[in-house]
């Protein structure tokens, strides 16, 4: 019986020493320096960033670290301290975060397209139309019991996509959703995709996420309204703003969203998907935006994603006035 | 369906069979931190198990009533208490533990103590009293007569730190809030499988978790054999 009691506690003991030496090892290595990125989830489930922390970690003495939210989530991650930067797709709300006071140097990396995609039958007859117009035909067979539209439901920037095109085809998002035909999957793009294709439903999403979908054939639902100005969708990096938050990784952040701008950093955008999916997840905004190559889509950009005029007002700039050349 | 379910559990054995890195990480990641919870928990459990079970003083099952109802805590709703403490803007950010494996550690250490105590209690409290009667009037103190009960009790007690590991290392909740699921940090076995699943990577999500499972069976399977050779 005594040596039983000897084993075991010997064995807890090794158990637990062996653990904590193995969790060591997740510590950064040495000199590296840890840069925490909250980001939206369609770049990181997408894998885009699996490439990019590949290739950035290759130049640089930091270890990148994800963590996949949703916008509002990863915005509120760095209000609290817990993230150093973030990359988001609601430029209204990275608007607030920047006149809080939480977020400096505000760059557009990369845009797509949202799409309303639905079932291949289009039983509200949307297919083709403008998004106002589409919006308005599904409330209509949604009263007459005729379509399901699902929504996001979680604050994220789909999300914020989603209310922004209710209330331009004259809706109130908050009286919608209290109807029948309106459903709230409270979760992710994928799972909410395919809860759409389980109810024969319309909704919103990325263009990201619904072709690694469809390629998966884990959806049948097809694109119905795509690209068009206003299903324009803008994803930025801004880095926490050191003043409001001193333990912040502020130069590894600025190092990185120099990165991301980089050719190198747009490239990887550019490529990305094209090989598996036939065209990019992601397409690279920076050198469009700069040297105005496609002038109309600058302008959808300028028009959804600018602040006052600007990617970031001067007043948000931290002294970074390098990155707005 | 079947098709799939197949398909990843193929993908499984080559996973395993090719010695797959990142898989071999994330799993000894998830023993590790889970294991060491276990350890941890089972240091200040057992003791406050045993206390419950054989102590007498007010308002012993009233305390017995508390632990047995923190069984049900969703692992979300600690995830997000713990969250809030360890947050840089929370009480305890100071100590820069979020999104480490120290957390997740912490966290699932606190998930898994109501488990333990009430576990230990019920297999204390099993035992024979005679026991207790006879070590105490061989000239035991009262420590020493409730160690003597505990080794009667041990299977229960492995049974307790046995059920206590598996709940651990197959949550979701605390690892995903205090961890963050990072890449070479904290991606355990069920944030992985989670991820692959919104990745749309069906076929590796089940094979995480068959290897999951596999792992859970062998450890039930181990602490059977060795409490039967104990109480032998």
């Amino acid at each position: 019986m005594k040596r039983n009691t000897a084993m075991v506690i010997l064995a807890a003991i090794l158990i637990a020493a062996s653990s904590v030496l193995y969790l060591l090892r997740s510590q950064p290595a040495q000199g590296r320096r840890v840069l925490i990125v909250s980001t939206t989830t369609s770049l990181f489930d997408t894998g885009v960033l699996d490439e990019i922390e590949e290739a950035f970690e290759a130049e640089h003495p930091v270890d990148l670290r994800f963590i996949s939210v949703g916008t509002g989530l990863a915005i509120e991650h760095a209000r609290r301290g817990d993230a150093d930067m973030i990359l988001v797709h609601a430029p209204t709300r990275e608007r607030a975060f920047l006149e809080e006071g939480y977020g400096v140097c505000r760059k557009i990396i990369a845009y797509n397209f949202f799409a309303i995609v639905g079932p291949g039958n289009d039983p509200a007859g949307i297919g083709g139309l403008p998004p106002t117009e589409a919006l308005h035909r599904i409330v209509e067979a949604g009263r007459a019991d005729r379509a399901v539209w699902v929504s996001r439901g979680d604050d994220s920037g789909t999300h914020s996509k989603e209310k922004g095109l209710w209330a331009a085809a004259g809706y109130d998002w908050e009286d919608l959703r209290d109807e029948d035909w309106y459903r709230e999957s409270g979760t992710g793009m994928g799972r909410t995709l395919q809860i759409a294709e389980e109810l024969q439903a319309y909704t919103l999403t990325d263009m990201g996420t619904y072709l690694k979908y469809a390629k998966e054939e884990l959806i049948t639902s097809e694109v119905l309204v795509g690209e068009g100005e206003a299903l324009i969708n803008v994803y930025s990096a801004i880095a926490t703003n050191p003043a409001a938050n001193p333990d912040a990784n502020f130069e590894d952040a600025l190092t990185f969203i120099e990165f991301l701008t980089s050719n190198e950093g747009q490239a990887i955008f550019a490529g990305y998907g094209a090989d598996a999916y036939g065209r990019s997840l992601f397409l690279p905004a920076v050198k469009l935006l700069r040297e105005r190559t496609d002038p109309v889509i600058a302008a959808w950009i300028e028009g959804f994603a600018y602040i006052d005029g600007s990617e970031c007002p001067p007043e948000y700039r931290a002294g970074r006035e390098d990155l707005y050349g | 369906m079947t098709s799939e379910i197949l398909e990843g559990l193929m993908r499984a054995l080559t996973l395993i069979a090719s010695g797959d890195r990142a898989l071999i990480e994330i799993t000894l990641r998830s023993v590790a931190v889970s294991g060491l919870a276990t350890v941890l928990a089972a240091c200040w459990s057992i003791p406050l198990g045993v206390l419950l079970g054989l102590g007498e003083f007010r308002g012993r099952l009233a305390v017995r009533g508390v632990f047995n109802a923190l069984l049900g805590v969703p692992t979300v709703t600690l995830g997000l208490v713990l969250y809030l403490l360890l947050s840089r803007s929370g009480p305890l950010g100071f100590l820069h533990l979020l999104y480490t494996p120290w957390a997740i550690v912490i966290g699932q250490a606190i998930l898994i103590t109501p488990l333990i105590v009430s576990f230990v209690a019920s297999a204390v409290e099993a035992a024979d009293p005679e026991i207790r009667c006879l070590a105490l009037t061989l000239g035991a103190s009262e420590a020493q007569a409730n160690l003597t009960v505990l080794r009667e009790s041990i299977g229960g007690v492995l049974l307790a730190v046995t059920a206590s590991f598996n709940r651990a290392i197959a949550e979701l909740g605390v690892a995903l809030m205090l961890g963050g699921n990072i890449r070479g940090a904290t991606r355990l076995l069920t944030t992985a499988i989670a991820l692959e699943t919104t990745r749309a990577e069906i076929a590796l999500s089940i094979a995480l978790a068959a290897v999951l499972l596999a792992l859970v069976a062998a450890v039930s399977l181990s602490m059977n054999l060795i409490q039967r050779r104990m109480s032998k």
